[in-house]
């Protein structure tokens, strides 16, 4: 069975995002980008199944600028068999992303995709259900566990006050929580080797998909300094400025 | 909890902005060894340090190791550690490819060196050990012993021992008393005492290789009948499975002032099997071959000590509020204003800061140059091979004394609360200090200097540095811009030229006088190099600080190489004075009186 994951690169999460000054967008210049830890899960999950024999081929997907196909090279150095880069300078949204891995699942024929829950940039948690809805297919998002048996996958789920189980049959979409594994160091044999491999660059014309955003942004800004809090002298007081800010 | 990232941004201005490290790919046999690849390699490695390695720092130093009937325990977590270091790949950077190693530059390796210390000093001792084995083993051993060991060493599923030291024999190997006989089948039995053997025992790895300093029946007296032997813990049958144990054990290990996390053992042998490694008798040329790149390494120990206290102490002096600025508050808002306010307090973190930024560039210079053994052009190399082996004692001794140097600021920094054990700093001290006595102390190391590198071949060995650096200093005297920089290096680098002549005439007289100076004249000798560097650095900065620094990476690079120039580089002066005294009133006080 080949497995499909879809791969995003963002700002590396531990660096502190700075706003531009002209408050269009995050200031990416100069920072370190990383792949999405999310999807960092997603492609160690596919290695896991394909060390365990469920999965013979790991073929990492993914869409962005030039400088992106970097993290095709990270894929490669944990593992991945194959890459597939869609070069474009244009910020993409959800809807587009899923359009272009519907035509490349076309292709591709995978029996399971696996992607990050959502990139930790814009938070957007679309992605992997777009693309379920767009191949009729069935998803299990927010994935803890997977299993893979045959033609058929178990999915724990973690949701709100325990834990749900799915049974999907595949092809089928899953997307990955933050306990679903912990990623492995890629191997220094592997860096050299990914290094050497090539990756297959498309457009996204070479689909005849328009990637056109739909949405516009209007004001990027850092969130509000906290201001700093007061002391007060006894319980009354905390009563009554309690009751005067309307929340008691 | 001590913090540590790793310098990434710094070491790639010291690879490819102050050196070209684009040039490494041109070597033959390094093709692979691009800007891209390295990019790679040092982030994975720092993100491996960070996140596998500084967690076993403190708990490894309370911990320490554990000896129980002949059995080491390394402390929690580290097993685990190692294993994980084996299956990514580092224990083979720089081994040969014929033997499962990736054969990547020195100096890339080094720097990945200086991370692994900066994060668990004790820990990088394991690997390191194998990897001085192996370097002595794959330019002395026998193709047989080659096959047999270096795989296995290179993917760290063994590890290797350099066993030299024995109780009556340190610096003085010509002493060592441990007996080798051959055997019929050509293998020989060893019987003696090895003492202070790091990574002797311990439970990382299936079998330990020891590579152990031994005389023959036959052997002249003194350091001329020193031969070379592997002695396996396991004998290894010729599929490469282990059999049976060999007499070789660990009778206990030292309590010691740091690095408890690293095995310190007494090692018997009692008629172990061994085999021979290179000639009868050349045991030495053996030991020499590997020194280089050990010295370094040991050298890089005291770098990544320098850079973690550094780091430590910046974040703590931002943070503790003390006293008021002597100038009028800086944090009016506050209680009282940080430390980093404090002129004393800057001091200590720019000294630590230009000596840990001085050092790496230092030991990138040194290792840039042990990787142009790959040079097509024979003058090329063997004038790189001249440079390196002036430049390993400077480099061993400077590096070690300033790394400790550094820790102890780095405690002073922190004040009472550095002292106490739970911010890590005092750790720092006494991990940092072995490594100004191992390998060579630095008292030996400065020996070396005066005695052997500065009177070799009529001078020739100095010239690879002196010639540089006076050519540097002419070239840019008249760059208005750099004088600043360039002046006080040509200060320093007559003060050198005039030491070198002095210690080395009076040293012909009397070789009292070379000895007594040996100390002084390698520091003066190293401040000189450093000075050499942070000259080079602040020319490769001030442009780049004049537009784009947008992290104002250049222009503090300018600033630390403006604060070295004007106070610390004088040290020099005072250096200068102490070796012209000559040794007098060192050698006349008389012995009784002590
Ligand atoms: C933690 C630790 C780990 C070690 N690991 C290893 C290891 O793995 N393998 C190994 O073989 N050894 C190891 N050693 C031993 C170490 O290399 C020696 O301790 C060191 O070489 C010094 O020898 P020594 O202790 O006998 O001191 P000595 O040689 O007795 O020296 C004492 C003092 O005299 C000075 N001195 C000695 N000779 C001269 C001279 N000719 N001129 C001027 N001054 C001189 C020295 O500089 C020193 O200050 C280790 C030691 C320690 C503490």
């Amino acid at each position: 069975m080949k497995v499909l994951v879809p791969i995003k690169q963002v700002i590396d999460a531990n660096v502190r995002p700075r706003v531009k000054a002209d408050g269009t967008g995050v200031d990416l210049a100069n920072v370190k980008l990383s792949i999405n830890p999310f999807c960092e899960i997603a492609v160690e999950e596919a290695i896991r199944l394909k060390e365990k024999g469920k999965a013979s081929e790991i073929v990492v997907v993914s869409i962005g600028p030039a400088k992106a196909q970097e993290i095709i090279r990270s894929a490669y150095a944990l593992g991945a068999d194959r890459g597939l880069f869609v070069e474009t300078e244009e910020r993409v949204e959800p809807l587009a992303v899923a359009k272009v891995l519907q035509a490349i699942i076309a292709a591709e024929q995978p029996g399971l995709v696996i992607l990050g829950k959502q990139a930790i940039d814009d938070d957007s948690n679309q992605t992997g259900q777009m693309l379920a809805g767009l191949l009729g297919w069935p998803q299990a998002t927010f994935a803890s566990k997977l299993e893979v048996d045959g033609d058929r996958a178990t999915v724990t789920r973690e949701v709100d006050g325990g834990l749900e189980t799915l049974a999907l049959t595949l092809p089928a979409i899953v997307t990955t929580d933050l306990r679903l594994n912990n990623p492995r160091y890629p191997t220094l044999p592997n860096i050299m080797k990914a290094k050497k491999k090539a990756i297959d660059v498309k457009k996204p014309e070479d689909f005849g998909i328009d990637i056109t955003p739909r949405l516009k942004v209007l004001k990027v800004s850092e969130p509000p300094a906290r201001k700093p809090g007061i002391k007060v002298a006894s319980a009354e007081e905390l009563v009554k400025d309690l009751k005067a800010a309307g929340v008691l | 909890m001590a913090s540590y990232k790793a310098p990434l941004r710094d070491m790639r201005f010291v690879l490819f902005e102050l050196m070209d490290g684009e040039d490494i790919a041109t070597l033959p046999g390094y093709e692979e060894a691009t800007r891209d690849l390295i990019d790679s390699i040092l982030e994975e490695a720092a993100r491996f340090c960070e996140e596998v390695l500084l967690p076993l720092n403190r708990s490894g130093d309370e911990e320490g190791c554990v000896f129980e009937n002949g059995v080491v325990r390394t402390p929690k977590g580290f097993p685990e550690a190692y294993k994980a270091f084996c299956e990514a790949g580092w224990p083979g950077i720089t081994a040969s490819p014929e033997f499962g190693g990736q054969g990547l530059p020195k100096v890339v390796n080094g720097l990945i060196e200086e991370m692994i210390c900066s994060s668990n000093l004790s820990f990088g001792l394991y690997p390191g050990l194998s990897h001085g084995a192996y370097v002595a083993l794959e330019s002395h051993g026998s193709k047989e012993l080659k096959d047999k060991y270096l795989p296995k060493l290179v993917d760290g599923i063994w590890s290797g021992t350099m066993c030299l030291t024995e109780p009556q024999c340190g610096t003085d190997l010509g002493l060592c008393r441990t007996k080798a006989v051959p055997a019929e089948d050509g293998s020989y039995r060893i019987t003696g005492t090895k003492i202070f053997i790091s990574a002797g025992e311990h439970d990382l790895t299936d079998n330990i290789i020891h590579l152990v300093l031994a005389r023959l029946p036959d052997a002249p007296k003194g350091i001329k009948g020193i031969s070379l032997f592997l002695v396996p813990k396991f004998l290894v049958h010729d599929d490469n499975d282990l059999g049976a144990r060999n007499s070789v054990s660990c009778g206990s290990i030292e309590h010691k002032m740091g690095i408890k996390a690293s095995a310190t053992c007494v090692m018997n042998f009692d008629e172990a099997v061994g085999w021979l490694v290179g000639e009868p008798h050349k045991g030495m040329r053996a030991m020499f071959t590997m020194m280089n790149t050990e010295r370094l390494a040991v050298g890089l120990q005291g770098l990544g000590i320098a850079e973690v206290s550094y780091q430590g102490a910046v974040a703590y002096a931002r943070e503790r509020l003390q006293g008021r600025s002597l100038t009028g508050a800086k944090y009016p808002e506050k209680p009282a204003d940080p430390i980093i306010v404090h002129p004393d307090i800057r001091r200590m973190l720019l000294t630590q800061r230009a000596y840990a930024e001085g050092c790496r560039a230092l030991g990138a210079w040194v290792a840039r140059h042990l990787d142009l053994h790959h040079h097509p052009d024979a003058t090329m190399r063997q004038q790189a091979e001249e440079f390196v082996s002036l430049m390993t004692p400077v480099v061993k001794a400077l590096l070690t004394d300033l790394g400790s140097e550094a820790a102890n600021l780095g405690v002073q920094v922190f004040g009472g609360h550095g002292y106490i054990r739970e911010h890590g700093m005092e750790q720092y001290v006494r991990d940092a200090r072995i490594a100004q006595i191992y390998e060579g102390t630095n008292g030996v190391q400065a020996l070396d200097l005066v005695g052997r590198k500065m009177p070799a071949d009529m001078g020739r060995l100095l010239r690879r540095f002196f010639h540089p650096v006076s050519n540097y200093i002419e070239e840019k005297a008249s760059q208005a811009a750099l004088t600043e920089f360039v002046d006080p290096l040509g200060k320093a680098f007559t003060r050198l030229q005039q030491a070198t002549i002095k210690v080395a005439q009076a040293g012909l007289r009397n070789p009292d006088e070379a000895g007594a100076a040996a100390t002084e004249y390698l520091r003066l000798f190293g401040l000189t190099a450093l000075a050499y560097l942070w000259a080079r650095m602040a020319e490769v900065s001030l442009p780049k600080a004049e537009r784009d620094d947008v992290q104002g990476f250049y222009a503090a690079k300018v600033a630390t190489a403006r604060f070295f120039m004007q106070r610390l580089l004088p040290q020099t002066g005072a250096l200068f004075s102490s070796i012209m005294a000559g040794s007098k009133s060192t050698m006349a006080f008389d012995e009784a009186a002590f």
